[in-house]
């Protein structure tokens, strides 16, 4: 049996969407800037997708730039938006919990182009500490950027009320949201909320790899950091990446079909899956576990037994998992969320992270912790001294 | 400039009496395969003691170069311009385009050096050396003689075509591989036994390897690192046939009957006895470690001693009496640093006491393995009968 639970690394692309990137690549393959039909084409993929992800968040076409993926999102929002308005002050705020793509950023700001970055902390349950942000705030400050769904413990932040202490600070502060992992499980209205900037990806939504937007409110100043042929209203030069925009906007619009029956069954799973594993002696579960988290994403400590070991054994028995989160688990440094919600060191480096999909089944979940009850006492006999 | 051949100077093996032949044709085939992935259409021959190689179509020089300086033998390779004979008025023309093209400084001394293999060719060498020295000094005023320290040694060498040449950019030395049979590489995924399998290789040994993985606690990356290795090295020593044990089941059966300070020196002695298995049976004259004293616990005299206790075959450790630093300038130089590195765990390290014995007892190491008896056999013939055999090249 193939169990894929590594759902908040990558996601297997839709079927439509597999479709729609073929049609876009072998038959309608023409550059939406050429002036001939072919490019005329093409370009009605680029408008159409578009107008799905407008409408799906309430904004207004041309507030969508597509990048090349969450992590270009990411950069152009916080070293765009930083330099566009570094004479109203220098001063950035972001969490202690977020994805390298905002971490390394903000701490290329501080290094390389004299930023002062302000990293708030998290409570226990990894949510960013309200009163820190607060506190943090001054007329310095130019940007805030906190992130929707942590990536390895599935807290999730209170954005609207961040959003709010912002804004009544101070309204010309860009409040920038990672939403690599909350789009598509989650209804994000940016312009209800408060939200100037907004980084989705697309392979973490059923869609292809390399493709991604940013999501930008039309009085937000933000300048540009790729530079050549002036596509995207200059924002984004460079050919637009046809496929895989017809491919994210495809996603978007078939996760968001039937979302709260596809939310309330990954939920009815994850309950069962805490219930499951909990039954097993020394584990932990990371963070909250009731409807305030994310749906899909549940971090396990499991003592005794070091998460790469436990991740390759789940592996022989076709079980796919991650070590903390897939994108920082190439360089074995333990995870810094894991520090910050003040994880006994016991589950330090004893921590997997499943993370589900709607394709998720029942029978799935009971192989699942079948094969935990199985190895876990196995693997535990042998541990390192 | 363009250069048409490439002529091969090989040092030790000119002089290996009536096994020249063997020696020669093992650099040939050893050429051909280091020639095989670079983008051209290459002759690679021996001729009166030399070997050339010709090129025909595109093909860049740089990189001809680079893959012929991995060919363990050859001492020395010249760019070599090749003009067809169309009379010595030419052929002076041709050498002093050569001067003028390979030496845009002229305020050098040269000198003239002729071969003349074709008997029939109407000047002798002298005659030919006199003359073309000639021609380069009525061409270029700045130009000087010298016959006994000439910056430029030119060469020039009349066969059915004419070779010019004057560089030499050195090879790697050492021997031609296959032509000292075959030895056991114990490869891990450090920084030491890639180097090991390079050093005795070069001496002409040819190489296969044993790696030992140990599922789930050392994962498939940790392997196509290995086999990333092994391919690096084979730029080298030729195609690689690796062995991939399985070791999981007897590390922990050890894990659980012996003293967990003595856990490494009896996984290594189990290491050497199955190494030792596959190398028998491929013919291997020996078995390579990347070894060197005291590097850590399980490299210390004691240690290596107790280890060395279960071999039959000779183990050689080219690295023994190399530090670290020494180590690693070599695997720089061979480009197997970089992969050696990456973090991944190797079943070395998964089990390590923290105070491992660094003096161990051959006469209580064996004592102890004395209480593997029940399993231990059963488990070594199912590590050998399970094994994956890739060849890499």
């Amino acid at each position: 049996m193939e169990v894929y639970l590594d759902n908040s690394a990558t996601t297997r692309a839709y079927d439509s969407v597999r479709d729609i990137v073929a049609k876009t690549m072998c038959e309608d393959y023409g550059n939406p800037s050429s002036m001939h039909k072919k490019g005329v084409e093409a370009e009605k993929y680029v408008r159409g997708a578009r107008e799905t992800l407008a409408r799906l968040m309430k904004v207004q076409e041309k507030e969508i730039f597509f990048t090349s993926g969450g992590t270009e999102s990411d950069n152009l929002a916080l070293i765009g938006g930083a330099r566009a308005n570094h004479r109203a002050g220098k001063h950035l705020i972001t969490t202690a919990i977020e994805h390298p793509a905002i971490l390394n950023t903000m701490k290329y700001l501080e290094e390389e182009e004299g930023y002062r970055v302000t990293y708030l902390p998290v409570d226990m349950y990894g949510r960013v500490r309200l009163d820190a942000l607060k506190e943090a705030l001054c007329p310095e400050t130019i940007l805030v950027s906190i992130m929707y769904v942590n990536n390895e413990i599935g807290s999730v932040q209170p954005i609207a009320e961040a959003a709010g202490i912002v804004k009544s600070y101070n309204r010309n502060i860009l409040f920038h949201v990672d939403a690599v992992q909350g789009f598509g499980k989650y209804r994000i209205y940016p312009k209800k909320m408060g939200i100037d900037m907004f980084s989705v990806s697309g392979h973490k939504i059923h869609g292809p790899k390399g493709i991604g937007f940013l999501y930008i409110n039309e009085r937000a100043k933000v300048r540009p950091i790729i530079f050549g042929g002036e596509q995207q209203k200059n924002m984004r030069s460079g050919t637009e990446n046809v496929p895989g925009i017809a491919g994210i906007a495809q996603a978007a619009k078939e996760i968001y079909t039937g979302l709260d029956e596809k939310v309330a069954h990954m939920r009815w799973l994850k309950q069962k899956f805490i219930e499951g594993v909990s039954q097993i002696e020394h584990t932990k579960v990371h963070g909250l576990t009731d409807e305030t988290s994310a749906p899909h994403i549940i971090s396990v400590g499991i003592a005794g037994i070091r998460s790469e070991v436990l991740l390759h054994t789940l592996e022989s028995k076709g079980i796919y998992v991650s070590s903390g989160s897939a994108c920082s688990s190439n360089h074995p440094s333990v995870s810094g969320v894991l520090r910050g919600i003040g994880t006994g060191k016991e589950y330090l480096d004893s921590t997997v992270r499943f993370s589900m999909s709607e394709f998720t089944t029942e029978e799935e979940i009971d192989y699942t912790l079948q094969t935990l009850y199985n190895c876990v006492p196995m693997l535990r006999k042998y541990t390192r001294h | 400039m363009k250069f048409q051949t490439y002529l091969i100077k090989y040092g030790e093996i000119g002089i290996k009496g009536k096994n020249r032949y063997m020696f020669e044709d093992a650099l040939v085939r050893q050429v051909k395969f280091a020639l095989k992935d670079v983008e051209g259409d290459f002759h690679v021959y021996k001729s009166q003691a030399r070997v050339y190689v010709d090129c025909e179509g595109y093909y860049d020089s740089d990189e001809v170069t680079e893959a012929l300086q991995r060919v363990f033998g050859i001492v020395g390779i010249c760019p070599v311009v090749r003009v067809s004979d169309r009379g010595f008025d030419e052929l002076k023309k041709d050498v002093v385009a050569y001067m003028d093209e390979m030496y845009p400084d002229k305020n050098i001394t040269f000198k003239v050096e002729s071969r003349r293999a074709k008997k029939t060719y109407p000047k002798k060498s002298m005659e030919i050396n006199c003359d073309l020295g000639e021609a380069i000094l009525d061409a270029f005023p700045e130009i000087r003689v010298d016959v006994h320290k000439p910056d430029v040694l030119l060469r020039v060498e009349v066969r059915e075509e004419i070779y010019i040449y004057s560089e030499i950019i050195p090879g790697p030395g050492g021997m031609p591989v296959g032509t000292n049979g075959k030895a056991m590489l114990l490869l891990s995924g450090g920084i030491d036994s890639p180097v090991a399998g390079y050093m005795i290789s070069k001496r002409g040994v040819g190489l296969e390897a044993t790696y030992f993985h140990a599922p789930p606690y050392t994962s498939e990356r940790a392997k196509q690192k290995v086999v990333d290795l092994a391919k690096l090295v084979s730029k080298y020593t030729g195609p690689i046939k690796l062995h991939v044990v399985n070791f999981t089941d007897i590390q922990l059966y050890i894990y659980e009957k012996c003293p967990h300070d003595e856990l490494t020196i009896i996984m290594r002695r189990y290491m050497m006895r199955i190494a030792e298995h596959f190398a028998k049976q491929d013919d291997c004259l020996g078995l390579i470690t990347g070894e060197s004293i005291g590097q850590v616990a399980s490299q210390t005299m004691q240690s290596l001693a107790a280890t060395n206790d279960v071999c039959t075959l000779p183990v050689y450790r080219p690295l023994i009496g190399f530090d670290k630093q020494e180590i690693v300038e070599v695997a720089e130089k061979i480009n197997t640093y970089e992969t050696s590195i990456l973090p991944y765990e190797d079943c070395c390290t998964i089990f390590v006491a923290k105070h491992p014995v660094t003096k161990p007892n051959v006469e209580v190491i064996r004592k102890s393995e004395e209480k593997l008896a029940e399993k231990i056999d059963q488990l070594f013939d199912e590590a050998i009968r399970s094994v994956e055999t890739i060849i890499v090249k």
